[in-house]
């Protein structure tokens, strides 16, 4: 077996409220690689944790601009370039039978930039975590709280962040191993 | 979530000195002398043109207040919380409607020749559809939706303001919401059909060769996106007279900043599938309301209202910080309302050379007088039941989630 080497700590919490308040601590000692573990959504902890705006919607805005111009000049090109037939009595160029198509593409190329985007900036798919380890941590899906701070972080200390994590009310705190 | 009790607001009625207690006079007076003005022109020789002004303001209006009642229906059958700061501004709109029965009988009495072709023009498509376009059915049809829309508006009203005078005894609270709960999904069957009905019998059998079957669909999107506008500058105007200081938030109008955003797409959406299929298919009978509204001055409208009533603003209210910058909102707000008064304008106004004879795209003194005389009445009378109780449900189950709501 190869040696272990430590990943970070995981800290257990018993309520949401307990959990809010170590959050902010964490966040105001300038960790940036961590996360916090919760059963259901608690509502303002992105702001205890002091999560920056996401970038996904200029992400979606650029995809959908980009699928939406594509597609339209696209369209007009294949319409009235590639094969100028004339459909239903029309003229070769008609905007509003371009409409539909063009708003498809629109939507499409939005929808997979979110979808996409989202797993890309959560770093999805993710089959395996360390904290999967540990067995205190099973209880995340049921009535447990948690937060883990990554050693790779630049503030990370073996002593001081188990240090601050004991001084956050932190009912188990465990070493993960990579 | 844990369940935190929540302060209930206290600034719940519109204090004597605001304006809004004075809306019914100023209201009042602006409807009856606009109103005046509007039918005494009807009447007179060239009353033709002002009659259109008066059904294209009626129609206008109409379509704030109705929304306003379906959209109370929808909230209480999915029992919406976000929105319960909102209920009453809507009841009051909603129970507004069964003046609008009133403001129906000029139409009745004096327009319907010079408005609707179908009362003294025959030919072999008209008498088909004579069973229909008769004036006993007209009418017929015309009392059984204000009776409707007079009962579901006024009921949803009187339960509500009911629920503030229980205080306490939660078993009889929630018995009213389930109540209105089960009362609006039979309120909504028979909503959705008068809307779509009223809307077929008054503005669509302008043009009677002409049929559209989203008709109805296309005045509602019309009609809920700019009620939501309207709500949204209706409660940022009680904010304004120091109402419900506390109780509506900046959430709450990003939530109506989604709803304007959305249905300002479901309002293209619609509006291009009515035209979509009409020219595709290209039959004579459909062809004809676009035919109407590309001469005559009115192909400047018709190409300006996909870019002024979609593109600019889907754009300007695509981010999030508009929808939750008061002051930005408020603008998109006004230019929904204008572009809503725009949208009816080009259903209405091209037929007002009667049947066959194209319109040409004018503005005239009796729109102005038509416009302002409807909108005060209106607003008359939702300020008579806005400052006749608490601007808000105090008492609604769900009132607590509503205060504290969020957007994630």
């Amino acid at each position: 077996m190869s040696t272990t080497k430590l990943w970070g700590y995981l800290a257990r919490y018993e309520n949401p409220a307990e959990l809010y308040h170590a959050c902010e601590k964490v966040r105001d000692e300038g960790y940036q690689r961590w996360d916090a573990c919760t059963p259901f959504p608690v509502h303002g902890l992105e702001r205890a944790m002091g999560m920056k705006p996401t970038i996904l919607p200029w992400i979606v805005l650029v995809c959908g601009v980009t699928g939406s111009v594509g597609m339209l000049g696209f369209l007009i090109y294949a319409m009235n370039e590639l094969s100028p037939y004339i459909v239903g009595g029309k003229p070769i160029f008609s905007l509003p039978a371009y409409v539909p198509i063009w708003y498809e593409m629109t939507v499409l190329s939005s929808c997979l930039a979110a979808f996409l985007g989202n797993w890309i900036l959560n770093g999805l798919p993710r089959p395996h975590h360390p904290a999967f380890a540990s067995k205190a941590f099973e209880r995340v899906t049921d009535d447990k709280f948690f937060i883990m701070i990554e050693a790779k972080d630049k503030n990370f200390d073996t002593k001081y962040t188990r240090l601050l994590l004991e001084s956050t009310g932190a009912s188990l705190i465990e070493e993960l191993e990579d | 979530m844990s369940h935190v009790e929540v302060a209930k607001p206290t600034d719940i009625n519109i204090p004597a000195s605001s304006l809004w207690s004075r809306l019914p006079v100023i209201g009042g007076g602006l409807g009856i002398a606009g109103i005046g003005a509007t039918l005494a022109a009807g009447v007179g020789e060239h009353g033709q043109r002002a009659m259109f002004s008066y059904l294209w303001a009626f129609a206008a209006v109409l379509g704030i207040a109705l929304a306003a009642l379906g959209w109370l229906l929808i909230e209480h059958v999915v029992r919406s919380q976000w929105s319960a700061v909102f209920k009453r501004i809507g009841e009051s709109m909603a129970a507004s409607l069964p003046l609008f029965a009133l403001l129906f009988l000029p139409i009745a009495l004096l327009g319907m020749h010079a408005l609707y072709p179908w009362t003294h023009e025959t030919d072999e498509i008209l008498e088909k559809k004579r069973w229909f376009l008769s004036n006993e059915f007209f009418f017929g049809r015309a009392v059984f939706y204000f009776f409707i829309w007079s009962l579901f508006g006024t009921l949803l009203y009187r339960f509500s303001v009911r629920q503030d005078t229980l205080g306490n005894d939660l078993a009889a609270r929630d018995r009213i919401s389930l109540g209105l709960r089960k009362f609006s999904a039979v309120g909504l069957f028979f909503w959705v059909l008068t809307l779509s009905f009223a809307s077929i019998d008054w503005l669509m059998s302008l043009q009677p060769h002409w049929y559209s079957t989203i008709f109805g669909l296309y005045y509602f999107s019309a009609s809920i996106l700019a009620f939501y506008a309207f709500l949204t500058l209706v409660s940022m105007a009680l904010k304004k007279a120091g109402v419900l200081q506390q109780a509506i938030t900046i959430e709450h109008y990003h939530d109506l900043g989604k709803y304007l955003f959305g249905f300002t797409i479901f309002w293209a959406y619609i509006a291009f599938s009515q035209f979509m299929l009409i020219w595709y298919a290209n039959i004579p009978e459909e062809t004809e309301f676009f035919l109407v509204r590309l001469h005559g001055g009115w192909e400047y409208v018709s190409y300006a209202l996909p870019v002024l009533h979609f593109f600019i603003p889907f754009f300007f209210l695509l981010s999030r910080h508009v929808k939750r910058n008061p002051k930005v909102l408020a603008i998109a707000c006004w230019y929904t309302l204008f572009m809503h008064l725009v949208d009816i304008f080009w259903l209405v106004m091209p037929n007002a050379g009667g049947h066959g004879a194209h319109s040409h795209l004018s503005v005239s003194w009796t729109d102005i007088t038509a416009i302002v005389g409807v909108t005060g009445i209106f607003l008359a009378v939702m300020g008579v039941f806005l400052s006749k109780n608490a601007v808000i449900g105090i008492n609604d189950p769900r009132l607590s989630e509503s205060l504290t709501h969020e957007n994630y």
